[in-house]
């Protein structure tokens, strides 16, 4: 999945990407065929180069290797609203049909049953992004056909609705699953599978859809990862698990 | 140095019922000033963060907030902040009124309110139910276009609470590293409190670096480490193992009681909550 992701990404694209799998996929494109991409964490770092994968959006290895660390309100407003994002990378907890994304809510927002974190920077990532790519994994409590909230708007409600609203970026371009690759459909704008992984069966994403899942015809299977990929996405991992486990103790302070 | 300053600084400024910003986007989070508050029993708070992190799961959990403004409440990277979430799905310890947007939408909130403008202006929210959740995202039309902008009320905090790294004796505070929103929430602010590591005779700050001049500036207080387990750059990195194995401290009722018993309110200052930590045979981050 996070090698599917990562061949998305285009060498030199200017890419927002929001953490856990896009920032895993994000920076294994950056060490593997897309060495010029140019990765901005919204808490503003641009042109991050981290050796490990960041536990935070502000983990301070971003900053370090950052070309430039810029106030918060400058990311989102010269870079993002400003129309520089080629790609988003985001996240969710639920997708429905035409790529809207809930972060916020299972359940009623009042009373939820689960409260979850919230919206962040996903709304207007997912508004002004020339195009997005949207990394989670499929089952039916992911692949949900109407949304418990709607965070973040990906086509809306298909048919143009979302175009026709004014909002200037491409919409959910790509959204990549463990077991495949969906596009937004001609027309409709209605996610459906155009590829999936060698050891996944048709059948089975079908099944792990909360809807009646399109398919393209045919639907490609996705070329299995290089062991250059492989390799560089094991030593990444590796790397960051060692470093995440690694206690920073409270500096000590010795006294008056 | 430390210690007795951020006590006075509290203590005169920071009142029950204030809306008070505690900032820094992941990096520069004012702890030692967060536990202080909870030590001098301050309650009815009208809690503002962009995201609320260990530092304001803390204080819910403590029970002295009434409520929250924010853009993201989770535990970075890790899941969820299970104090956050145990108050806005059970209201323990009690109930806590949200008031949720994007980070897009704070940010212009604090610009707004760091300008002395009425509200913040920008193109998002459209289409979210984040609209019809929160009846303070409105909309203008724009006066030469004709447009539909998204606006949200300016951010004032009574009182704004920073941790930087260096501070002269003058009171003018020098920023470096993610600086997210703290600008803006200081100028927004009726009243500014910085914690930083140090105080020096002379800022040597870069020409173009984040300072906050004196005329900001309420009050200043020297604690060393007073962003820990949040990160200074340049003193101390993010303690990502205390971050993670936070979830396990909070998930459980009685767990965050024992430990912010123990860490927090059983300890008088910022030092000895950093040596009570330490001293635990495990920290709580491995």
């Amino acid at each position: 999945m996070t090698v599917a992701a990562a061949r998305r990404l285009e060498n030199g694209a200017v890419c927002f990407v929001g953490i856990g799998l896009p920032s895993a996929a994000a920076n294994l494109a950056r060490l593997t065929h897309a060495p010029d991409v140019v990765l901005i964490y919204e808490s503003g770092t641009i042109g991050a180069r981290p050796e490990v994968l960041p536990l935070s959006i502000g983990d301070g290895e971003l900053a370090e290797t950052a070309t430039a660390v810029v106030p918060l309100p400058e990311v989102f407003a010269y870079w993002l609203q400003g129309g520089r994002i080629d790609v988003g990378f985001l996240g969710a907890a639920q997708i429905d049909p035409f790529g809207n994304l809930n972060t916020t809510v299972v359940g009623d927002y009042r009373r939820p049953r689960t409260r979850l974190p919230g919206a962040g920077g996903a709304p207007e990532i997912a508004a002004h992004a020339k195009q997005t790519f949207v990394v989670l994994k499929q089952s039916p409590r992911t692949f949900v056909p109407e949304l418990d909230f709607r965070t973040t708007v990906g086509f809306l409600d298909g048919g143009g609705s979302r175009s026709r609203t004014g909002m200037p970026g491409g919409g959910p371009r790509v959204v990549i699953t463990d077991l495949g690759i969906l596009t937004p459909a001609d027309g409709t704008e209605r996610l459906r599978l155009v590829a999936r992984y060698g050891n996944v069966a048709v059948e089975e994403a079908r099944a792990a859809t909360g809807w009646p899942l399109e398919t393209a015809d045919p639907v490609e299977v996705v070329a299995p990862p290089t062991d250059e990929e492989l390799r560089v996405l094991r030593d990444l991992h590796e790397r960051t698990r060692r470093a995440h486990a690694r206690p920073a103790p409270p500096p000590a302070y010795e006294g008056p | 140095m430390p210690g007795p300053g951020l006590k006075e600084a509290i203590a005169a400024h920071v009142r029950d019922g204030q809306t008070l910003a505690l900032e820094g986007f992941t990096h520069l989070i004012p702890f030692a000033a967060a536990h202080e508050i909870l030590r001098q029993g301050r309650r009815e708070l009208h809690l503002v963060r962009m995201t609320p992190d260990l530092v304001y799961d803390q204080m819910i959990g403590a029970g002295c907030a009434r409520a929250l403004t924010f853009s993201w409440g989770g535990n970075p990277g890790v899941g969820s902040l299970h104090r956050l979430r145990d108050a806005v799905e059970n209201g323990w310890p009690r109930p806590l009124a949200i008031t949720e947007h994007s980070h897009a939408g704070m940010a212009a909130a604090y610009t707004a309110g760091a300008s002395n403008l009425p509200f913040g202006v920008l193109r998002g929210y459209a289409g979210t139910d984040l609209v019809r959740v929160n009846d303070q995202v409105r909309s203008v039309t724009c006066p030469y276009t004709g447009e539909t902008l998204a606006t949200v009320p300016a951010l004032r905090p009574d009182v704004t609470i920073l941790h930087a790294q260096r501070a002269d004796r003058r009171g003018n505070v020098l920023l470096s590293g993610i600086v997210g929103a703290q600008k803006e929430a200081a100028f927004a602010a009726r009243a500014l409190l910085v914690t930083v590591e140090e105080v020096v005779d002379d800022l040597d700050a870069p020409m173009n670096a984040v300072v906050l001049p004196r005329q900001v500036v309420t009050a200043v207080a020297c604690v060393p480490g007073g962003a820990w387990p949040s990160y200074a750059q340049g003193h101390y990195p993010r303690d990502n193992a205390f971050y993670r194995g936070w979830d396990r401290v909070s998930r459980d009722r009685d767990s965050f009681d024992r430990w912010m018993g123990k860490h927090v309110l059983g300890t008088s200052d910022h030092a000895g909550f950093l040596r009570s930590v330490r001293a635990e045979a495990i920290p709580a981050g491995a």
